[in-house]
């Protein structure tokens, strides 16, 4: 996009819709939107507070532990299918119909089998984003070329050397996506648990701020969650694209 | 074989008198920093074939698109039978490097494509198609769609588009790089008897020295980054040998060295 | 699998090409054993759970699967689904038109795109789902309520994904029908917006998978109704084959929609990968 001669850059755009927002909140039109200033002073107030942190420390706990489960099994899985076929073809079916399946009503499912504590927000993180590491690792292991791989070989590459140096330095921009798309839906997921488990972290607070129409400190809530959701994945795209190089030449 | 360098005489880029179809005048070419094409002035016959010859990114593809109106010079101007370009027009037509078929539609829709976005009815434009079709050996083939080709059907596909739309000046862009070395051979010779049959002026972009001395009646050399005219060259060859003893020929072997030593120095 | 000629005919030859034959008829529908043998298994393994058990709440696969049954012809699923699907296809449907409409534009117009993209980015990685607890006090437990829950979570990925075809319909063919003397209309409704149609598609599709997680959990969150009332109800009096059976079914008629999308989408819109 350009102005005046000069490029705007994209996301640039991010505060035009800060400040309708502003004036949409200024006007008192609709309740539920408060002027982003309040939400942002809110937002200050708010990180300060013990609660907040308590519940930053229980959410990022979860998703972390569920995240590295989820990138180690689902790293293992996809390396397994990407270099057996019995097993792609035993775990094909299931994986391809997890990764898209409305896994929010597995939640209740696993309320009743790891209680309602951080238990079930850890396993629900791990399954809303094992299932894509999965299926872009095996993705990424399908794609080394063979040549690579018999290059290897003929060089008298040990088994080990032959994984860990080859096979999966070249499927890692595959591999690196897999994980990116994993933190989105991970995240997505920690929320998800954490609602309807609703006496946890985040979650704990969305309810007690919708319920008592504290709309700065919910829009404040809901801002720190979308910035943090955004960071994360930005990190994880920065790395990727120190990869990028080689993923159009192998 | 007739040897013009450009540099002695600048005037032979020009044809005196004879019947010119496209006219390249001071066309140069910057991107953003690059500069691709530098002054070029350069006629191209009508009813010959004219191959740009020349290393790869000396503009060769950039100066075809900009006579195709395709995309826009930086300074100069290009006149196809007298009248100034300044977009595509009916009396030319682009044959694609990579074919550009619509992968969704059938040949004969491709095929009758340029005819299908100047508002022709359906059965007009599919009986001027069919015929194309059939000049292009593809008969019995229309209603395959492009993936079910070869790559060298897919690019008689791609010419029989353009001689479909009845222009005067063919604009083909390395239109064999993405076919094997054997239907390359048999689409060249193909490609010579359409030359002969269909009285057009072809432009014809290329990297292939062999190409460009069995297909050309003139061939333009350009230099490296900037693209400027290096020498031009007529093959004088007894088209009416078979193809077979054309790459025999003393003369047709002669040319090929010729141009490459000419070229060898750009290459790195 | 091909056998020396020379035995052809002979006498001895007849249980070798009977072998053969049983092989090749074999692997004709590998494809189908391996699903069989995969789909056997996975059921066998939570069989094995179960009769453990591995917890007081986790039925075996024969429970769970005549719950299921019992559900199926009792009537209680197609009340459920006649709930459920409601607000689904609503969602879905007002999610279609707007987001690929809204995608269209942007990918063929830069100030589009640079008003609006950024948006979709923002709310398609950000987690939505905390903004179900807001709809509920605005609009309160109806239809209203989870039909937004449904678009929220189902339009930015069509959006998005309708903005990333046409952005990227191939430039090589756009620059034919520029060289035809296409006009920016014809350009649009001949080349960008056919070239760009998987691509849209396949947006619809991950938006029902968006939408299905929503509707569930506008069930859940909101109020239960339909699906998610069975789940909650059959958990609350701790009638786990039933409660499982509920989801199970929420799980199947997703990836069933899900796959007939697929199989519309290979057969209609992508005669390149059809196999003939």
């Amino acid at each position: 996009m350009k102005l005046f001669g000069y490029r705007v850059p994209m996301m640039a755009s991010l505060i035009v819709w800060c400040a309708i927002w502003e004036l949409v909140g200024r006007s008192g039109a609709l309740f539920l939107i408060p002027p982003l200033s309040d939400v942002l002073v809110a937002a200050v107030a708010l990180v300060q507070t013990g609660t907040w942190q308590a519940a930053a420390i229980t959410t990022l706990n979860s998703f972390l532990v569920g995240m590295a489960l989820a990138i180690l099994v689902g790293v293992a899985i996809g390396v397994l299918m990407g270099r057996s076929v019995a097993a792609d073809n035993l775990l094909g079916i299931w994986v391809n119909i997890f990764v898209s399946a409305p896994l929010s009503a597995l939640v209740p499912v696993l309320m009743i089998l790891f209680g309602m504590g951080e238990t079930t927000v850890v396993v629900t993180v791990f399954l809303f984003a094992v299932w894509i590491i999965v299926l872009d690792t095996r993705a990424g292991i399908q794609g080394v070329p063979p040549s690579l791989i018999e290059m290897g070989r003929s060089y008298g590459a040990s088994r080990f050397a032959l994984y860990f140096r080859i096979i999966l330095l070249s499927a890692l921009p595959e591999i690196l996506a897999g994980i990116r798309l994993g933190v989105i839906r991970g995240v997505k997921g920690v929320v998800i648990g954490q609602l309807l488990v609703s006496i946890l972290g985040y979650g704990e607070l969305f309810e007690l701020y919708s319920r008592n129409f504290d709309m700065e400190n919910f829009w404040a809530l809901t801002i720190i969650l979308f910035a943090a959701a955004m960071l994360l994945s930005g990190l994880i795209e920065s790395l990727e694209k120190r990869v990028d190089y080689y993923a159009g030449v192998r | 074989m007739r040897n013009i360098t450009a540099q002695a005489t600048a005037a032979a880029t020009r044809l005196a008198g004879s019947d010119v179809a496209v006219e390249v005048r001071g066309i140069s070419k910057l991107y953003s920093e690059v500069e691709a094409l530098r002054a070029i002035d350069l006629d191209f016959p009508r009813g010959k074939l004219t191959t740009l010859l020349g290393p790869s990114g000396c503009g060769k593809t950039t100066l075809l698109k900009i006579i195709a109106g395709l995309i826009p010079a930086t300074a100069g101007e290009i006149r196809v039978n007298g009248q100034v370009v300044t977009g595509p027009g009916p009396e030319r037509a682009f044959v694609f490097q990579d074919f550009a078929l619509m992968p969704w539609a059938t040949v004969m829709r491709n095929v009758a494509f340029g005819l299908e976005l100047k508002g022709m009815g359906r059965d007009e434009r599919q009986a001027i198609a069919a015929k194309y079709i059939a000049e292009v050996g593809l008969t019995g083939f229309e209603s395959k769609y492009p993936h079910e080709l070869s790559g060298g059907m897919r690019q008689r596909v791609g010419l029989a588009r353009a001689f479909a739309v009845n222009a005067d000046v063919l604009l083909l862009d390395e239109p064999f790089s993405a076919v094997d070395e054997q239907n390359r051979r048999k689409f060249q010779e193909d490609l010579l008897s359409l030359v002969e049959k269909e009285k057009k002026t072809f432009i014809f972009v290329t990297h292939s020295i062999e190409e460009a001395v069995y297909c050309s009646d003139r061939i333009v050399i350009l230099s490296r980054r900037p693209g400027r005219i290096s020498q031009i060259i007529e093959p004088e060859i007894d088209r009416s040998a078979s193809p077979d003893a054309i790459r025999r020929d003393q003369s047709y072997l002669d040319t090929v060295e010729e141009i490459w030593q000419g070229l060898k120095r750009y290459v790195d | 699998m091909s056998l020396p000629l020379h035995v052809k005919g002979s006498p001895r030859a007849l249980p070798s090409t009977e072998a053969s034959f049983l092989w090749r008829k074999l692997s004709e529908h590998r494809t189908a054993l391996w699903r069989t043998a995969s789909i056997g298994l996975f059921f066998l393994v939570w069989e094995i759970a179960g009769r453990v058990p591995i917890s007081f709440a986790f039925p075996t696969f024969l429970e769970t699967l005549r719950a299921f049954l019992t559900m199926l012809f009792n009537g209680a699923f197609v009340a459920a689904y006649a709930q459920t699907l409601q607000p689904l296809v609503i969602g879905i449907a007002i999610s279609a038109v707007v987001g690929v409409g809204v995608g269209i534009v942007m990918g063929l117009s830069r100030f589009a795109e640079w008003l609006v993209a950024p948006v979709f980015i923002v709310l398609q990685a950000a987690p939505m789902a905390a903004l179900i607890p807001l709809i509920t006090f605005v609009y309160g437990i109806g239809l209203m309520a989870k039909t937004l829950a449904v678009i929220m979570l189902a339009l930015p990925v069509i959006a998005l994904n309708g903005y990333k075809a046409v952005r990227n319909a191939n430039p090589s063919l756009v620059a034919m029908c520029v060289s035809f003397q296409g006009t920016r209309w014809q350009r649009i409704t001949k080349i960008i917006i056919p070239d760009a149609s998987p691509v849209i598609f396949a947006g619809l599709r991950l938006g029902l998978a968006a939408g299905f997680i929503g509707v569930i959990l506008a069930e859940l969150l909101i109020t239960p109704t339909g699906i998610g009332d069975l789940i909650t109800y059959h958990r609350s009096v701790a009638d786990y084959p039933e409660m499982y059976a509920a989801v199970v079914s929420i799980i199947l008629v997703s990836t069933l929609t899900l796959a007939a999308l697929e199989a519309f989408e290979l057969r209609v819109l992508r005669p390149e990968k059809r196999r003939t």
